[in-house]
């Protein structure tokens, strides 16, 4: 035997000088960026590629819709699973699996995209022979790759504040990433955004799925409006600036609300400005969206009971999510006659008991079913084909009214008001829901979000910036572990930094708190 | 010079042999015990004679024409002369310097058996097999000293007649073992610390299994056909409530719309699906002599039921072992060639759980859409579809899905050993062999079938096959100097052993023929090599004073170039005290013996170690993997986490033994202590966020300890003409604890070592520093007064006025502290009557069932149905699933009868003719003792899940020589 005899190689994997030897290689890479926020894995439902979380959970919405909604009065979950107690009763530990998860995903992700940078640099693609038109492409492909890489970097800035910072230049090994400090890394997220605006797609322009300037200026505008929270210095104008480009490109409201939160959601939409694509056949996982839809369903026999075929899950329901009565009481009534984006089912809106499935009101909004009342292919009868908006142009209505009210320039108040009665047009089919200049509150903005943007992954960021979050100003049930709601320390604010992370990472220092 | 040789009673000893000695010209005797050398040039001799279980007798001999030599041998009852197998070589008894332990086929456990390793449980001290469920012929968690590993394998090396067994698994049948016949096995050797293992270096940490099969005799053929017939039974189910409790429950408890869903049947889950099942082991062998060749050739038919109905396994196997010895016995040829067949049907393991859980208040059958069994079901008329929240039908979920395995194996070798003609202490040793097999196997269900009614039915395919290689060469040089009472014994080598197993990938199907998902790749295959070098030095000095080393350099293709090779060193010191001037002529002590031995072994594989890790590598999506941009789907590959550091896990062992025998042998046994530290543990931890492509990796980090003792004790209390009475005892002491676990090291890290089943994700074990691997981590439960335990109260370890992950606390394990194992065997005339017990003291089992099904939610659902509950239910009332509570950790301490077994020993039918019989009767599992409530307290995992009953059984056997 040759000693070279012990060198192997594996069947089927390949080294990356032949994944990126094309240019279809480049553009296969790029998915697999956009990919790894829609999925477990890339080996399907039953796998993980965040460790030491079960694969149910390890998607990149589930563990982000989890942070933002759960611990908020828009959500509660009755499960046991370890760690989704804490969350409810805003208690959770710095071992909490859920938050570890998420910040590992989008480490992940941020990693990921490190690699295909270090990849596609411009003597890369010489070497590989990738020239003209083929770069150019790839030129674009960078920017994106580090829009998304900008995104991820929001959410950790968002809810963890001081993560761990890595960029293209911090090779794979085991050398251990720094500390960003929240300042530093909101400056850094902010100049990626606007260094990549240029390369990027125009908005509207780019295929399905891929992001554009219309999400770059999008992301921006979310991240000005909460400037204040991350450093300590408003930038409210920066905030109308960029939410005003946004709806200024060729955006409109989808007609039905209703319509954006079932299954062709991706056809005839003017309003998405950049989604998560899921599928029930090619790209599955028990996140998503469908965790979103089956987790909410329950197939009672009781007169709460709902089919689970009449949300194309015909074969899940995992009886789960509900609102507690925080979010209906924000509608005129709960059964979505005046104001339709109130969609909700269930008979008992007070939550007296977390673990009583009849407390709380479900949330229906999310139907893996078309506008036609059709059921997408699913392989189990579980997985959804709802695509899930990260950014709408309704957002960023409320951004621009928010900013104009909390004292941002280069907006009026009277264009907010057409804005935010463009939706509440949208809600009522009719003027009935419009309101008054003087309704323009910084308070209304967080109710009409409420009302519009509930459970899409905002509430959270949202009661911070108002400072409801924790303390005692606003309570809700089980805020704090108590029935009623009792205060929460200020340093929940954050999110801690995942036990996990801080042993085997000794340049990390906990958030302040924990 | 002819003779005989007799036994102590006067009986001829087919068989034996008889060499000269300082030659190699040998003979056996024929079947009167005669024996006869020719062609000796006259002068002295020393003859020696031997056989198996009796002490070596030498006699000096003139050889003059016609001389005689009768030799009469007396039994050695501690066989301190018996040749024991020892890696590459063998060694007498006497002469061992590491920790070794040998079970030969007469000591083996009897009955049912289907799987070898089942053949030596309870039987060594230090070695613990745990069947992994009753289903026919599952494997068994093999665990020598505890093991060494956190993530790498905890299994030991298996050799079988020189044969080293991957360890990968077979698909598509019950276990690799089960397709090796117990009836063809003749011994078991089993090397416990490092001295005795080092020489098998990368593969060695968890002690090494040499198996030696059944090998040919001398003279005439004899034919040994034996059948074993028996009955499984269940001996216990899981404890729910009944029928009418269940409807008292829901009548007290339910709402108006549960309560409408009760039934009127009494139907008893458990009893639909297990069955009394019924097994025929049939084994003929022929063995002789051809030509001068010795042969044995084995067939063997199995045909067992399993409890749960429709699983059934049908075996058969063959066997054929030559031999032939060459140039006045220069050369000698072993010859060994195994094959097997299995074809098995699995039954359905998901209803073992249903059957727990599904409501006894309603029918197995029912006219409806789903094969008429009974389903819950939501919607109507042609939108009913079964609730995707209930359980199935237990026997729907059987009988309605076909899930058929066949299996085929072949393993083979030919060893040659060459005694120089100019040197004849010098021997060239050759062992080439192979080991394939291939499984396949299809499930599917039908269209009907509430199982899979969202896909209308199912259709799935499996196919692997695994193809190993290996050849070794030593030579082996053993040389005796009177002069200076010395021995020398050096024996060098080199080994390749090539393992491959190679999956291929098929399309799932709907019950209708729709393709659901394609396979990218139409196969992999995954493939290991190792390159090594090996050597031991023996000296021995005036039959005293033993000193052995031996050294093994292995390369493995799982490493990268730079850290490919691993080096395995041990030493191990013997003083043969018994050999002293003072004992020599005790009439009390007959042995005694002092063993010390330092080691070191590596390991390098299991089941999260993969090939190759070390690479840095781009794996392709699966096509449930892929990414929708604009409207196309877009396959990718994505970069994997990967360590190019990757190196072995090393586990030092220091061991101490004695040896010891009394009136001559009538009591003997050994005494080890050792005390083993594993370092750069292959072990799954979390790695900084941010420096690879996984925010967890399989990396050399961490260290554990494990320390423990072992003892055994063989005492012959009657023996006479009549009557012999044996007992074995054998206990253990074993504690494994980690001491390090992260590259900072660091106390408070842990790492998720297991899942429980309920919640989804809910973590129960960890390995953590200072902690058995492995431990429990969970909530203290608060009890009111009369000691019922309040539903979510815990008490507030870290005393912060709220109940977190914070308060959990690490409350005990799985592994047993202690482990026994006893047997006695006693005979008086032609009947033999024995029995095997095995105890296990401090090993922990979370009860899980009835964590899950003991809760009042789980029989007042919240999804429209009514379920059963574990009768867990009446003691705690809990309202809702507390799954880490303590409460649910319950000692599983036990006393478990293995085998009570009665033997008539008819012997010859007639004077004249050779036809000998033995009629036996044997029960296996006859009883357990153990506080512990659940199902069956001897558990791997430790987790108490839905386990396949194991059944007790009744065996009636007919062995027939010829």
């Amino acid at each position: 035997c040759k000693k070279e005899a012990l060198n192997l190689l594996p069947t089927n994997d390949l080294t990356e000088s032949i994944v990126y030897a094309t240019p279809a290689g480049y553009k296969q890479e790029l998915v697999r960026l956009y990919a790894n926020y829609a999925l477990t894995s890339p080996s399907g439902s039953d796998n993980s590629d965040v460790g030491g979380l079960n694969s149910g959970f390890a998607d990149f919405l589930r563990l982000f819709w989890t942070s933002q909604e759960l611990t908020t009065d828009e959500a509660v979950c009755n499960w046991g699973d370890t760690g989704i107690p804490e969350l409810d009763n805003s208690t959770w530990s710095t071992d909490n699996q859920f938050l570890r998860g998420l910040y590992s995903r989008s480490i992940s992700q941020i990693t990921l995209v490190n690699e295909y940078l270090r990849q596609s640099t411009p003597d890369q693609l010489a070497t590989r022979g990738i020239t003209g038109a083929d770069a150019t492409n790839v030129l674009r492909y960078r920017a994106e790759a580090r829009f998304l890489r900008a995104y991820q970097y929001w959410v950790l800035l968002d809810a963890f504040g001081n993560p761990p910072f890595v960029t293209e230049t911090d090779l794979i090994g085991k050398v251990n990433p720094k500390q960003i400090q929240r300042a530093a890394l909101f400056a850094y997220v902010e100049s990626e955004l606007k260094a990549i605006e240029p390369d990027l797609a125009d908005a509207r322009t780019n295929e399905y799925g891929r992001a554009d300037k219309g999400a770059d200026w999008a992301l921006l505008a979310r991240l000005y409006l909460n400037a204040q929270v991350y450093t300590g210095t408003a930038k409210y104008t920066e905030a109308i600036t960029y939410s005003s480009k946004v709806i200024g490109a060729s955006y409109s409201l989808k007609t039905n609300y209703k319509d954006l939160f079932l299954a062709d959601n991706n056809l005839n939409n003017t309003e998405n400005i950049l989604t998560i694509n899921y599928d029930g056949v090619n790209g599955t996982n028990y996140g998503g969206t469908t965790f979103l839809i089956n987790a909410m369903v329950y197939t009672a026999a009781d007169a709460a009971g709902m089919v689970s075929t009449a949300y194309g899950v015909p074969n899940g329901g995992w009886a789960g999510n509900r609102t507690r009565q925080n979010l209906p009481a924000l509608f005129p009534d709960a059964n979505g006659t005046l104001d339709k984006r109130g969609i909700f089912a269930g008979p008992k809106a007070t939550i007296d008991a977390i673990d009583a499935p009849n407390d709380g009101l479900k949330v229906t909004k999310f139907k893996n079913v078309t506008s036609t009342g059709a059921t997408p292919a699913s392989l189990n009868g579980t997985f959804s084909s709802l695509d899930f908006a990260l950014f709408r142009l309704a957002e960023q209505y409320l951004i621009y009214g928010e900013a104009v009210a909390r004292g941002g320039s280069g907006g009026t108040a009277a264009q907010a008001l057409l804005y935010v009665n463009a939706l509440r047009q949208r809600a009522y089919g009719n003027t009935n829901g419009n309101v008054s200049l003087a309704a323009l509150t910084t308070d209304f903005y967080l109710d009409e979000r409420g009302r519009e943007l509930y459970w899409e992954g905002h509430r959270r960021t949202d009661l911070v910036r108002y400072g409801k979050f924790t303390g005692s100003t606003y309570l809700w049930p089980f805020k704090g572990g108590v029935k009623a709601g009792t205060s929460v320390p200020a340093y929940r604010n954050l999110y801690p930094i995942p036990n996990a992370d801080l042993i085997a990472n000794p340049n990390l220092v906990q958030n302040t708190g924990y | 010079i002819s003779g005989k040789v007799l036994d102590e009673t006067g009986q001829p000893l087919p068989g034996a042999s008889v060499f000269v000695k300082g030659t190699t010209r040998s003979t056996s005797t024929d079947v009167n015990g005669n024996f006869k050398l020719a062609g000796l040039s006259n002068g002295s001799v020393t003859l020696s004679a031997s056989f198996i279980g009796y002490q070596t007798l030498e006699k000096a001999v003139s050889v003059t024409a016609n001389a005689t030599a009768n030799f009469q041998l007396v039994p050695d009852a501690q066989k301190l002369n018996e040749v024991v197998v020892i890696g590459y070589g063998t060694a007498e008894k006497k002469n061992l310097t590491g920790s070794i332990t040998t079970v030969s086929s007469k000591d083996f456990q009897k009955g049912a058996i289907t799987t070898p390793e089942q053949l030596i449980q309870g039987k060594i001290a230090g070695v613990n097999i745990i069947s992994n469920s009753g289903q026919p012929g599952v494997g068994s968690t093999i665990r020598i000293r505890g093991g060494a590993s956190l993530n790498a394998s905890n299994d030991p090396l298996v050799v079988i007649d020189g044969v080293p067994f991957s360890g990968n698994t077979i698909d598509n049948a019950p276990s690799p073992l089960s397709l090796i016949n117990p009836n063809d096995i003749e011994t078991f050797t089993v090397l416990k610390d490092a001295n005795a293992t080092a020489i098998y270096g990368s593969r060695a940490s968890n002690g090494v299994i040499l198996i030696t099969t059944k090998k040919g005799g001398t003279g005439a053929p004899v034919i040994n056909f034996s059948t074993n017939n028996s009955i499984a039974t269940v001996i216990k189910k899981v404890d729910v409530l009944s029928a009418d409790q269940v409807r008292a429950y829901v009548n007290a408890n339910g709402s108006a719309s549960q309560k409408a869903l009760l039934g009127t049947a009494s139907t008893d889950w458990q009893d639909e699906i297990y069955q009394r099942a019924f097994t025929t082991d049939n084994n003929l062998s022929i063995a002789g002599s051809f030509k001068g060749v010795p042969y044995r050739v084995s067939a063997g038919y199995l045909d067992q039921d399993g409890l749960l109905i429709t699983d059934k396994l049908k075996r058969g196997t063959g066997s054929i072992t030559l031999s032939p010895r060459l140039f006045k016995d220069h050369l000698k040829i072993d010859l060994n060639l195994k094959g097997s067949l299995t074809d098995s049907h699995f039954a359905n393991g998901g209803a073992i759980g249903s059957a727990i859980q599904f409501d006894p208040t309603q029918p197995v059958y029912a006219q409806n859409k789903y094969g008429n069994y009974y389903e819950w079901t939501q919607g109507t008329g042609a939108d009913m579809v079964p609730n995707p929240n209930s359980p199935r039908n237990p026997v729907g979920l059987i009988e309605l899905q076909n899930n058929n395995g066949h299996a085929a194996r072949s393993v083979g070798n030919a060893k040659f050993d060459y005694s120089f003609h100019f040197l004849p202490e010098l021997h060239a040793n050759l062992n080439v062999g192979y080991d394939v097999s291939k499984g396949y196997g299809a499930i599917s269900v039908p269209t009907f079938a509430a199982q899979a009614a969202s896909t209308k039915g199912s259709f799935s395919r499996a196919l692997k096959t695994e193809n190993d290689k290996f050849s070794e060469f030593y030579l082996n040089y053993a040389h005796t100097v009177e002069s200076i009472r010395s021995r020398f014994d050096a024996t060098a080598g080199y080994g390749y052993y090539d393992n491959a197993t190679t999956s291929f990938n098929f399309t799932n199907y709907t019950g209708t023929g729709v393709a659901l998902v394609t396979p990218v790749f139409p196969f992999s295959v995954e493939r290991n090599k190792l390159l090594s070098y090996y050597g031991r030095f023996v000296y021995t000095l005036a039959d005293k004073y033993i000193l052995s080393g031996t050294m093994r350099a292995d390369a493995s293709s799982k490493f990268a170039e730079n850290n490919r090779w691993g080096y395995f060193p041990s030493a191990g010191f013997t003083w043969r005290i018994i050999g002293e001037n003072f004992l020599k002529d005790s009439k009390v002590i007959s042995d005694l013996k002092l063993r010390l031995s330092y080691g070191e072994t590596g390991n390098k594989d299991g089941a999260d170690i993969g090939n190759y890790n070390y690479l840095s590598k781009y794996y392709a999506n699966s096509n449930t993997g892929q990414y929708q941009i604009g409207n196309t789907f877009y396959n990718y590959y994505a970069p994997a986490g990967y360590d190019p550091d990757l190196r072995w896990e090393t586990t030092t062992t220091y061991n101490a033994g004695l040896d010891f025998g009394f009136l001559k042998g009538r009591l003997y046994g050994s005494l080890d202590v050792y005390y083993k530290k594993t370092k750069d543990l292959l072990s799954k931890i979390t790695i900084p966020v941010g420096t690879n492509f996984s925010n967890e990796l399989v990396t050399n980090v961490g260290n554990m300890d494990v320390r423990g003792a072992e003892a055994s004790l063989n005492f012959t209390a009657i023996k006479n003409d009549n009557i012999t009475w044996d007992f074995g005892v054998n206990a253990a002491y074993n504690k494994r604890k980690v001491t390090n676990l992260t590259l900072n090291p660091s106390s408070g890290f842990k790492v998720d070592a297991g899942d429980i089943t309920g919640g989804t994700g809910v973590h129960l074990k960890y390995n953590a520093v200072n902690q058995v691997p492995g431990s429990y981590f969970v909530y203290k439960q608060v009890y009111d007064g009369s000691g019922k335990p309040l539903e979510g109260i815990y008490a507030d370890l870290n005393g912060d006025g709220a109940i977190t992950t914070d308060d959990q606390y690490f409350y005990k394990s799985p592994d047993p502290n202690f482990t026994f194992g006893f047997n006695t065997a006693f005979t008086y005339k032609k009947w033999t009557i024995n029995t095997v017990l095995r105890a296990n003291l401090g090993n922990y089992v979370y009860d899980n069932v009835a964590s899950n099904f003991g809760i009042k939610s789980n029989i007042l659902t919240s999804v429209g149905v009514l379920n059963n509950a574990s009768s867990d239910l009446l003691n705690t009332g809990f309202t809702a699933t507390q799954y880490l509570s303590d409460y649910y950790i319950k000692n599983a301490s036990f006393l478990k009868m293995d085998n009570l077994g009665l033997a008539y020993n008819i012997g010859k039918l007639s004077k004249s003719g050779n036809t000998t019989m033995r009629i036996s009767a044997n029960c296996q599992n006859v009883f357990v003792v153990s506080k512990y409530k659940g199902l069956d307290p001897e558990l791997v995992s430790g987790i108490d899940y839905n386990l396949y009953p194991r059944p007790r059984t009744y065996t009636l056997g007919l062995n027939v020589g010829f």
